[in-house]
């Protein structure tokens, strides 16, 4: 195949990867990077540069949509990003020293669980409990729920948020995605904030958490530019598009489906990481 | 405190909402700037490139022209497609980074002495990852 048609279907298969990773939720990295190792036999390391360039430009372009909601809390934001760009320092140091398959095998139960986690039901538990911890980093907000209304809450359990968070840095550097999942389970599950504080806020987080993985990335020679450039391209286009139509789909059934190829990407990273053929 | 409690009033002041607004713009921008930086060298890179895509299945680091900042920028003088396309990714990666930076100024206007040290370190733990993480 000469590099035309090879870029041209690159672009066609990120685009789709993006829109997909749009509309399930789960953002670009994820869905890239089984397509690219397992249907383009791409190495890992050149795939997860790939993905990891795409979920910067995703978080950053669609940071200027979710401002203009005003749901994201940014003094909650930056506190933990202290934790996941520690992570990620970490994550991306690991993806040099663990070997190929155990990165696969990795990729793969993250991919299983985050199909569950996408077709989870949501259960708000908002308390305003007094945390002490939380009220001295200011770690609380309030939510436009209404014209004129609003709903004040306050984080608990930080040090558990914190931990939390530092796993969803090693993640996204090991991986080279922008473990949206486990910084909403950080926020919404442990921390207890509000479901669209923690989806908005998590979106920013993404970019920064990424940031850090990026020099290493690069220094490591994984950033190949003639591949990095029809991914980069279509996944954010593809996420564009996505975050459009997000508003007109039935988002429901789209999830089941979207679920089912996730966990069937993810059966297949586990398998060949095992066989040692990824 | 008064501003965290509600972003969405006190009009006049910096205001995290007022910072935000700020910063989401600058982000598109910033990635606008890179995919177009990036499609441009696509573009020479295609119109450049014959026979065979490059094989992508066995890792080898990519070359130092692509991976040290002096060979990007001698790449990009020389107009080398591909430097271009990582000149690109240089630029998207410095927007999270301009991300922090533009937080830091904008919680020392508010004069939060707690949020401009945490922005701080976030701000050094990703220049000591663009620069020294080996």
């Amino acid at each position: 195949m000469d590099s035309l048609s090879f870029s041209l279907i690159l672009l066609v298969s990120s685009l789709a990867a993006g829109l997909l990773g749009a509309l399930s939720g789960l953002g670009g990295g994820v869905v890239i990077v089984p397509v690219l190792t397992i249907i383009f036999h791409v190495d890992i390391h050149y795939a997860i540069g790939a993905s990891l360039v795409s979920v910067i430009a995703t978080s950053s372009g669609a940071a200027a949509a979710y401002v203009r909601e005003g749901f994201s809390n940014i003094r909650v934001g930056m506190f933990l990003e202290i934790a996941t760009t520690l992570g990620a320092l970490l994550g991306a140091w690991l993806t040099t020293r663990v070997p190929t398959h155990s990165i696969g095998f990795v990729f793969g139960l993250v991919l299983l669980y985050s199909a569950y986690s996408s077709l989870k039901q949501h259960h708000e538990t908002l308390t305003q409990k007094p945390d002490r911890l939380a009220l001295r980093l200011k770690l609380q907000g309030s939510l436009p729920t209404g014209p004129n209304t609003h709903q004040d809450y306050v984080a608990q359990r930080v040090p558990a948020g914190f931990g939390l968070m530092t796993l969803a840095g090693t993640l996204s550097g090991l991986l080279g995605i922008g473990s949206g999942a486990v910084k909403v389970i950080a926020m919404d599950q442990a921390m207890r904030l509000p479901f669209k504080v923690s989806t908005t806020t998590s979106n920013f987080m993404i970019g920064v958490t990424a940031a850090a993985s990026a020099g290493l990335y690069l220094r490591s020679g994984y950033l190949a530019p003639a591949l990095v450039m029809p991914v980069m391209l279509g996944v954010l286009l593809g996420s564009l598009i996505g975050s459009r139509l997000l508003v007109r789909v039935h988002v429901r059934t789209l999830k089941i489906v979207f679920a089912l190829i996730i966990v069937a990407l993810g059966v297949e990273m586990i398998v060949s990481s095992l066989r040692g053929t990824l | 405190m008064e501003s965290s409690k509600h972003p969405h009033k006190a009009p006049g002041q910096w205001t995290d909402l007022r910072i935000e607004i700020l910063v989401g713009f600058m982000l598109r921008t910033g990635v606008l700037l890179a995919a177009a930086i990036v499609l441009t060298g696509g573009v020479l890179y295609l119109a450049h490139s014959h026979g065979p895509r490059p094989d992508y299945a066995h890792f080898t680091a990519e070359p130092a022209q692509f991976t040290t900042f002096a060979g990007i920028i001698h790449g990009v003088a020389t107009l080398n497609p591909e430097g271009i396309i990582m000149l690109g990714l240089l630029v998207l990666i410095a927007t999270p980074v301009a991300r922090v930076l533009m937080c830091v100024v904008g919680f020392l206007f508010e004069r939060d002495r707690l949020y401009t040290v945490v922005s701080t370190i976030v701000l050094v733990i990703l220049l000591y990852s663009l620069f020294f993480h080996k």
